[in-house]
């Protein structure tokens, strides 16, 4: 037997790094982004308490819903180790087409306009995916030569359809997107809904290990979960329901809020609990393992870039209905870098294989609390490029450092 | 075994082999030669699997072991040569259609997930579905099964992450994956390399394990205190030649040395 000593160790007992990791790694998980958000939020209703009002709040989560759209586009990308930096103007190509479409111009119905205007998006995506696989190119270099053709020929379409530079928001459901509320009675259903069903979801999924003998979690862990969640739940509804109007009442959560949290369920439904998820991990964690699992790898990446496209055209809806249009100088080539930040800030990772799509939620309210915030407290607009940027670079060191200790481990 | 042959579907005995006690061989390998271009990495190798066996294929680096167990596993098609599975003439010329007759190799790097769990490791490529949706609850209790028969008792939790496990653990998941997809002959390509005294023993356990529950098993392996510890046959291989095969006690260290070093040896086991 080879005596080499430097290998000598019990493997049975897991080491107390091992167990701090298990802690740290496995079970905290969102906790201190969350902790970071809430420290965020005392601090700027400290500064300045309109940060906390109706308003503001609503305002903030409107401001949030481009920023998680975008995350949760580019979770589908770095799940693989890949990047999109063109998701931004994806986006933007996406509205405008709706605007243009449903514009009295044209009169298209809105989903007729919808559909084009996502299918579009999700073909740019598929694109530069099968750039990425055929020819092996860095999927960085594609998406950023891809960045500078999606601005040309999205700038010449709005120069060139409308002579004015810009296509409106025209369209009742388009502007709803983002400017209209469910009622505030519906707001409360919305509310409760969703924690009983999660509660329900939760608790049949115990039941169905129990009676296979499997254990379960600490049953603790799962009642704070729920309770945090109809917390939070009653919070926001009771901020929502707030009159925030200024001459005429405003009530009730905007439309956006449950049309985020819907593609959110959707999503993580399909990445946790379907084949076509685990594959993604599996490919973003080990290539060579998947491709001799017999996963159709290169396939696999065309659909990480055609959902990228897709759920950054669903972004672009939002983002002219928030904008109320789309002109050449309504664009803005850093919001993919938001993007980006977005998804690592709530602890995805760029190396691949680690990632969730609750991530560019909290990562997204985060960019948007810090934004809004900082323009509350009058700091100037330079400042909020610093403070973002440099919150971006603390994501991704916190990311290479986990990434480094779990190899250190080993 | 049979007399000679000229039947097609039964290969002709390997001469010097058959020792009594073996079984009819699981893979029968016959006149077996891959060229690359002007290299000639096998040179018409005859080596006999049987079941529930431990084979171990030493030889220098460079004799052309991997060669060979490519071969097997169906990544490489021989330029020449037979092979026969359970006396049937086969053609196992890709790794589906060898992964199909029950052959599993278990490669050094393991190709295991780290940011995956056991669980989904262990089904990866063939994860059990309800209505499209994952069967968590039936995987993991296959998998606690599986990893019970095989003895493997050092893993705290089927849900833990593979990248939080020992070399060790993770040789014994690559292995307990193969063993759960019914594989017939596990190839382990040098299993107990990089690995700890405690994380060896509990790999070598795990191939005895293998073979006394009827799985044939062909290993790779430098060490040879590890090939006499575990291997019920021995085949040496030199310069691309199979120089040498039989039963584990018609070899001890400094015979099996000489044949990987030299391809004869003068000594009479």
């Amino acid at each position: 037997m080879s005596l080499d000593t430097s290998t000598l160790e019990t493997e049975d007992a897991p080491s107390p790094r091992q167990r701090l990791r298990a802690l740290v790694g496995g079970d905290l998980g969102l906790v201190p982004v969350l902790i970071a958000l809430v420290v965020l939020v005392v601090y700027f209703q400290v500064r300045n308490s309109v940060f906390l009002s109706a308003a503001n709040v609503t305002n903030l989560f409107i401001q949030a819903v481009i920023y998680v759209f975008l995350g949760m586009a580019e979770v589908w990308l770095l799940l693989l180790g890949e990047i999109d930096l063109s998701l931004g103007w994806v986006a933007g190509m996406g509205g405008s087409i709706a605007a243009i479409l449903t514009n009295v111009q044209y009169g298209w119905p809105w989903w007729a306009a919808f559909f084009v205007a996502l299918a579009v998006s999700a073909a740019i995506g598929a694109l530069w995916g099968l750039f990425v696989v055929r020819l092996r190119l860095p999927s960085f270099i594609v998406t950023l030569a891809g960045n500078f053709i999606v601005e040309g020929v999205l700038l010449y379409i709005l120069d060139h359809v409308f002579q004015g530079g810009g296509a409106p928001v025209q369209e009742k459901v388009l502007s709803d997107l983002t400017n209209g509320n469910l009622t505030p009675t519906w707001t409360w259903v919305f509310v409760v809904a969703t924690v009983v069903v999660s509660t329900v979801v939760a608790l049949s999924r115990e039941r169905a290990r129990r009676r296979a003998g499997l254990a379960n979690a600490p049953l603790y862990r799962l009642v704070v979960k729920l309770v945090a969640l109809a917390v939070f739940g009653v919070l926001l509804a009771l901020v929502f329901n707030a009159d925030r109007g200024s001459f005429i009442p405003i009530r009730g959560m905007p439309f956006a809020v449950p049309l985020v949290f819907g593609v959110m369920v959707l999503y993580s439904f399909v990445l946790a609990r379907t084949k076509f998820g685990r594959y993604l991990y599996a490919i973003g964690g080990n290539p060579e393992a998947a491709r001799r699992a017999g996963i159709p790898v290169d396939r696999y990446r065309v659909y990480a870039f055609l959902l990228g496209g897709l759920t950054a055209g669903i972004g672009g809806l939002f983002y002219v209905s928030r904008l109320g249009g789309y002109s050449s100088s309504s664009t803005d080539s850093t919001v993919v870098l938001y993007a980006v930040a977005a998804a690592v800030i709530g602890g995805t990772s760029l190396y691949g294989g680690r990632g969730k799509m609750t991530y560019p939620v909290v990562g997204g309210i985060i960019l948007a609390v810090i934004i809004n915030g900082l323009v509350l407290i009058q700091v100037s607009a330079t400042m909020e490029f610093v403070v973002t940027g440099v919150v971006l670079l603390a994501a991704v060191t916190v990311d290479s450092l986990a990434r480094r200790s779990q190899t250190l481990l080993k | 075994m049979p007399e000679p042959v000229t039947n097609e579907s039964v290969p002709p005995p390997v001469t010097g082999s058959g020792a009594s006690g073996d079984p009819a061989p699981l893979l029968s390998l016959r006149a077996i030669t891959k060229s690359f271009g002007a290299v000639q990495a096998l040179r018409h190798v005859d080596l006999d699997i049987p079941a529930g066996r431990v084979t171990a294929l030493i030889g220098d680096n460079g004799a052309g072991k991997s060669t060979l167990i490519k071969v097997i596993a169906g990544i490489y098609e021989p330029t020449s040569g037979e092979k026969f599975w359970l006396d049937r003439r086969v053609d196992t010329h890709t790794p589906r259609s060898a992964a199909e007759l029950g052959i599993a190799t278990v490669y050094q790097d393991l190709a295991l997930c780290d940011n995956l769990d056991i669980v989904a490791n262990m089904y990866l490529g063939y994860e059990k579905t309800r209505r499209a949706v994952l069967d968590e609850v039936t995987m993991e209790v296959r998998t606690r099964q599986t990893l019970a028969d095989l003895s493997v008792s050092n893993i705290q939790s089927v849900r833990q992450l593979v990248g939080s496990l020992s070399g060790g653990q993770r040789q014994a998941i690559a292995v307990a994956r193969a063993v759960m997809r019914d594989a017939k002959l596990v190839i382990m390509d040098e299993p107990t390399a990089a690995l700890g005294v405690t994380q060896t023993k509990n790999v070598l356990d795990l191939i005895t394990t293998l073979a006394s529950r009827g799985i044939a098993v062909l290993v790779i392996s430098h060490n040879l205190n590890d090939v006499f510890a575990v291997a019920d046959r021995i085949a040496v291989m030199h310069l691309g030649a199979l120089v040498s095969s039989g039963p584990v006690a018609d070899y001890d260290t400094a015979s099996a040395v000489e044949l990987i070093t030299t391809g004869t040896t003068t000594r009479a086991a």
